[in-house]
């Protein structure tokens, strides 16, 4: 290894190389939760605030139709069967003659109660049992996922189809919100499931053990709230998706009663005249549409905000 | 060599030129937060033949510098100034297609991570034989014939047997191996090491270093080490730059820097680095070399670690003959059992260090997990203050569990991300129900002063930490219960050395005031040297050999031990000493 | 890999006596006479009535009757429609105008899905990427059925390129307007995994590792890059057969095609029980095996499922 080859010997100026004390800790910003910092990285996107004010739209239209629609969705006429706008109709009339831009208004209600039940319902059923199995493992783990795989193997709509074709009593926005999280659970379950998996051995959490806290506690404590990211994802995601599996039941005729004012039972039919009026048809469709999509992007943002591997991607 | 040769190769160097010219380097990464300069200015030089070796800490720029060279930077970064003219040709400057045709054929390149850097979907031999093609004429029967010619050069045993295997079913060296093949394949002029044999073993990481050496001097390749072991750089390489936070800020002679350090930085470095502490530890015990040199050199204060603990008190606790064995199912019905601790017999005495040292499956976490009781003892007894551990009934487990506590490892898992510092810390007292909230607080707050950080810390969150301040804050949670002993599971192995040394400090401080007993497993020898009072060398589940540690380092009597010791890079070099 | 398939077969057997015996019980658990369930407001003749009782055997206790189904499942008795066909005979005719349905929309959405979503991930934050998520992000929006009824009007109505409906023996060039229709959502979703998958793995180690070898770049993107962003994709393609089938029922319905969804859409409007319990059954032993194979595909693509211990 010896070199007879001179090698310079250079040695940085002090000043223009300062030390920094050994691992000071760095108090100049403020302290910030991981929630904290996913909530910062949120506030600072534009889109992030087209989807809040889409979605608090969607939800005051849902609540108070009658502030955003002064003509009654029910009162038809069928002297004014698919009449074009006219003052204070914007969207003319349907088939029937009722109100088209009254009956977008007061569409919003149905999709938004049975995909936010169907969201709930799913997450909450999905999310326990999932963690259970994923926390305490064993036979119960077994069983648990085996019976995930069976509601697994039934494609949500598919099994509503039949669920809601059979029903013998009335169909409504809650017992539909049922059938749809009957079936969706096991995703959120898989979801859950893995997530708990992945931190249930961290380090703090034995530490916790050492420490002589309880496992229900740990589970609870640490546990949980370490996988609740992709939870919160999936659920904003899945309300989106369970807004469309009501407008493709309700458009096949098993969903909501023709009763309850629906943008896909209105759609469906539309679909006879939509070689001369295909209005009728893509108001409810743009309504529904961009429902989903403000569901659908708000769970993009969040997924960005909450994976600090895709926000240093990005 | 003879010294005629040595002239004219002498003269010859007088008109050469470098292999590698790097100057004024500059590399600049575009993040959400604006535009940060992770290289700046870098210059050095390396001749045909030659090693040259760059040190510094994580996220001092060395490897940015390495990926630079190679034009692989991430896709956000860029080349912002400077250059680095090799054979004439500036790399920053070459086309997409003139830089493939460089890469691997004329600069080698040897990443640090074995078990990421082979992708997993494909064989050995596909993943070998695809490199030779793309930078040599062979084809066909030739490029197998090569691929298997390639792996046995790289150390591969039966390399021929091997080529339709995938990287899972090998061993992180042997993985190494393959990466050094590829590397090596198309002998290049240069060889890119990026902390070849940081994830290695010491033996491990001995041989492959040691195999890297032949080949390359063999083919006349020189290689470019990057690397954060001081040993290794004194040890493999001629040239070595300092760098720290994207600076240079000493570059020479490997042996003249390290010898003489002459930047308070290098300074540092030398000082605080463990291996070579050891040799100095070493030295002060037996009163070969005079304190004022080594003086000269302390920023990290090692005073009270030079010198030898005076060692009283009764065992605290005790190990006999204990044997763990896992069942491992093997697909399919069968489960084979695995001896991972395999009748193990140690005494700790109150207020001591005991070190368990042992490469990756000597078993040696387990045997903290099962002193945690994390985990149940298949045979044999541990006893804490006369109580046997295995045995505990459920009311006396939570006094003992406060009675002992544990440090890990990994620096980023070892705190709850979503709970802040204060609740990590608190978590303990409240679990033992100790204090009134207010009281609480108020211990937080020493707890943490104990470990040097300020108060206002409790309120932060883990990802605002850094790796060391992280494992500052998991020994204030271990110390607020007031245990009688810490298991320190390879707790500063993550650690940069600086840090690692700070912490080192620490936890002997807190050794001395609070009369702790330390349980103190790892992997390195030279941390070992400077913690510890007796030591365990552990292999396969077996006690290879325990002593005390002055016993086991200048007279060690069995052959692994020696095995370990001889390995550690730049374990002869004296460090710290002008030349 | 043959442990790896022996236990994926044992694992299905449960799973497919769990669905079965769900769906069984969905329609024969609920309260009240299930006959007239079944047919809610349009009763056949009698001798259709009679011929459901004796398929479901409704006079033994329910378990026995999900088990005599089961059997007659297994021999490839699926019992009658409506206007009193047997089943079996109906599937014989409507499977293949399905399956050439789900292999075109499969084919679409595979080589839209996967060049788009590889181009996206390899430009992440380009114009093109931009406006392909913008894309992706409004064909998952718009439902199924809307889709196709705008295909429907913009092509054979407005710009009179295709049919409306396609003629009962369905040959392939009809097919292709509705498998776009079926394979629209399925591109969006495989156009976002893929450029996320690819826009990991260009991060990835190996890649950079293979970048330095002195590989081309067009061979690390074929070889290293797109190889393993597959694999995601891969399984997919399993949940997505989900969503694929009730895609089927909708769009077969829109373009009144004769195959196993179009039947599943008649059932529903007719109010056709049996018929929609058989066809329902049918699909979701399809699913099952789909998402076996799909398993199986997964092996072959990843060593590491196939040399797990």
């Amino acid at each position: 290894m010896q070199s007879n080859r001179r090698i310079e010997r250079y040695v940085a100026p002090l000043d223009e190389t300062p030390i920094a004390a050994v691992d000071a800790v760095d108090t100049s910003k403020k302290a910030s939760s991981v929630w904290g910092d996913a909530w910062k990285d949120m506030r600072g996107r534009w889109l992030t605030w087209v989807c809040l004010v889409l979605i608090l739209l969607i939800a005051a239209v849902a609540i108070f139709p009658e502030l955003f629609a002064k003509a009654d969705p029910t009162s038809c006429d069928t002297l004014n069967s698919v009449a074009p706008a006219i003052a204070g109709h914007p969207f003319g009339f349907d088939v029937q003659g009722c109100d088209v831009y009254a009956r977008v208004i007061y569409g919003a209600r149905a999709s938004v109660i049975v995909g936010l039940l169907a969201t709930i319902l799913a997450t909450l059923l999905g999310g326990v049992i999932g963690a259970i199995a994923g926390y305490y493992g064993g036979w119960l783990d077994s069983v648990v996922s085996r019976l995930g795989d069976i509601f697994f193997a039934i494609p949500t709509v598919l099994g509503a189809i039949v669920v809601m074709q059979m029903m013998p009593w009335d169909k409504n926005a809650m017992s539909l919100a049922i059938v749809l999280a009957i079936f969706g659970w096991p995703q959120v379950a898989r979801i859950m499931r893995g997530a708990v998996l992945s931190t249930k051995h961290a380090d703090f959490v034995t530490a916790s053990i050492a420490l002589g806290v309880s496992r229900s506690k740990i589970l609870l404590k640490h546990v949980v709230p370490n996988a609740l990211a992709p939870v919160i994802v999936i659920a904003t995601v899945s309300l989106g998706t369970y807004i469309v599996a009501e407008a493709t039941l309700s458009f096949l005729g098993v969903g909501l009663p023709p009763s309850m004012i629906s943008w896909g039972h209105d759609i469906s039919v539309a679909q006879d005249e939509i070689r001369t009026t295909p209005t009728l048809l893509i108001y409810p469709a743009t309504a529904l549409a961009l429902t989903v999509m403000a569901f659908l992007l708000l769970g993009d943002i969040v997924r960005d905000a909450l994976d600090p591997k895709a926000r240093a991607r990005r | 060599m003879s010294e005629g040769l040595n002239f004219s190769k002498n003269d010859a160097a007088e008109e050469e030129t470098p292999l590698l010219q790097v100057r004024d380097l500059e590399v600049t990464f575009k993040t959400v937060g604006g535009d940060v300069q992770a290289v700046r200015g870098v210059s050095f030089e390396l001749y045909q033949g030659e090693n040259l070796a760059i040190v510094g800490e994580s996220g001092s720029g060395k490897s940015t510098t390495a990926t630079a060279i190679l034009d692989l930077l991430a896709a956000n970064g860029r080349v912002s100034g400077g250059s680095a003219l090799f054979d004439g040709k500036d790399l920053t400057k070459l086309s997409r297609k003139e830089m493939e045709h460089i890469r691997g054929r004329e600069i080698g390149y040897v990443p640090q991570d074995p078990m990421s850097n082979l992708n997993p979907v494909w064989n050995i031999g596909f993943q070998v034989r695809e490199t030779i093609e793309a930078n040599s004429e062979l084809r066909g029967r030739a490029a197998k014939a090569r691929t298997v010619e390639v792996l046995k050069e790289a150390g591969l045993p039966d390399p021929a047997g091997r080529l339709r295997q995938y990287p899972n079913q090998f061993s992180g060296g042997m993985r190494q191996r393959v990466l050094i093949g590829i590397g090596m394949s198309a002998r290049p002029k240069l060889l890119v090491a990026d902390e070849p044999t940081s994830a290695l073993d010491v033996t491990v990481q001995r041989r492959i270093l040691d195999h890297i050496g032949t080949l390359t001097s063999e083919y006349g390749t020189s290689v470019m080490f990057i690397t954060h072991d001081l040993g290794l750089a004194a040890e493999r390489a001629e040239r070595l730059v300092v760098m720290y936070k994207g600076q240079v800020v000493e570059y020479g002679s490997s042996q003249e820097i390290l010898a003489n350090p002459q930047h308070p930085y290098t300074q540092r470095l030398v000082a605080a680095a463990p291996s070579l502490a050891s040799r100095r530890i070493q030295n002060d015990v037996a009163g070969k070399s005079s304190p004022t040199e080594s003086a000269e050199v302390k920023q990290v204060s090692l005073d009270k670690l030079a010198k030898p603990h005076v060692v009283k008190g009764e065992p605290l606790i005790k190990v006999q003959n204990v044997t763990k064995v896992y069942e491992i199912s093997q697909g399919g019905f069968k489960k084979t059992k695995f001896k991972a601790v395999d009748d193990v017999s140690f005494e700790i005495r109150k207020g001591s260090t005991m070190a368990i040292v042992g490469e990756s499956g000597s078993g040696k976490s387990t045997i903290a997990k099962l002193f945690l009781k994390l985990e149940d003892i298949t045979s044999g007894t541990m006893t804490f203050d006369g109580e046997d551990v295995g045995s505990l009934p459920k009311n006396k487990l939570l006094a003992f569990r406060r009675r002992v506590q544990p440090v890990f490892q990994d620096p980023y898992g070892t705190l709850d991300p979503m709970a802040s510092i204060g609740s990590s810390i608190a978590e303990p007292l409240l679990t033992h129900k100790i204090g009134t909230p207010k009281s609480r607080r108020k211990t937080v707050a020493e707890l943490l002063d104990q470990v040097s950080l300020p108060a206002a810390t409790a309120a932060r969150y883990p990802n605002e930490l850094s790796g060391g301040q992280r494992q500052r804050i998991a020994i204030a949670r271990a110390l607020a219960l007031k245990p009688d002993v810490l298991v320190l599971d390879e707790a500063v192995s993550a650690l940069d050395v600086l840090v690692q040394a700070q912490v080192l400090n620490l936890l002997s401080d807190l050794q001395a005031e609070l009369d702790l007993t330390y349980l103190f497993i790892t992997h390195d020898l030279g941390v070992v040297r400077m913690v510890a009072d007796d030591v365990t060398v552990m292999r396969q589940g077996e006690v290879v050999e325990a002593a005390t540690v002055d016993e086991v380092f200048e007279n060690p009597k069995e052959q692994y031990t020696r095995d370990l010791l001889e390995a550690i890079p730049g374990a002869n070099f004296e460090f710290g000493k002008s030349a | 890999m043959l442990w790896y398939i022996g236990r994926r077969l044992l694992q299905l057997i449960p799973v497919f006596f769990g669905a079965t015996l769900l769906i069984y019980l969905m329609v024969f658990a609920i309260p009240g006479d299930p006959i007239a369930a079944l047919y809610g407001d349009h009763p056949p003749a009698p001798a259709v009535i009679e011929e459901v009782r004796r398929q479901f055997n409704l006079d033994k206790p329910i378990m026995i009757q999900y088990l005599l189904w089961v059997m007659g499942i297994f021999q490839g008795d699926f019992g009658v429609t409506f206007s009193g066909l047997p089943v079996i005979d109906v599937l014989a005719s409507a499977f293949p105008i399905t399956a050439r349905l789900a292999i075109l929309a499969l084919i679409i959405e595979a080589l839209f899905g996967i060049t788009l979503g590889l181009v996206s991930g390899l430009r992440k934050g380009g114009v093109f990427d931009t406006v392909s998520l913008v894309i992706s992000l409004l064909l998952i929006s718009v439902p199924t059925f809307v889709i196709g009824f705008l295909l429907q009007y913009l092509f054979p109505i407005t710009l009179k390129i295709g049919r409306t409906t396609v003629s009962r023996d369905a040959p392939w060039d009809e097919l292709i307007l509705p498998a776009i229709v079926l394979a629209s959502v399925s591109i969006a979703n495989i156009l976002r995994l893929t450029r996320a998958s690819v826009a990991e793995n260009m991060g990835a180690d190996f890649v950079r590792t293979a970048s330095a070898k002195g590989l081309k770049r067009g061979r690390v993107i074929r070889v290293h890059i797109l190889r393993n962003s597959l694999i995601p994709v891969v399984t997919y393609l399993g949940t997505d057969l989900g969503s694929l089938m009730v895609g089927a029922i909708v769009t077969e319905g829109i373009f009144n095609i004769q195959g196993v969804g179009g039947q599943v859409y008649l059932a529903v409007q007719k109010g056709d029980g049996p018929t929609l319990v058989a066809f329902v059954a049918v699909m979701v032993i399809i699913f099952m095996l789909a998402n076996l194979l799909v398993d199986l595909l997964y092996a072959v693509l990843d060593p590491r499922i196939r040399y797990a211990k």
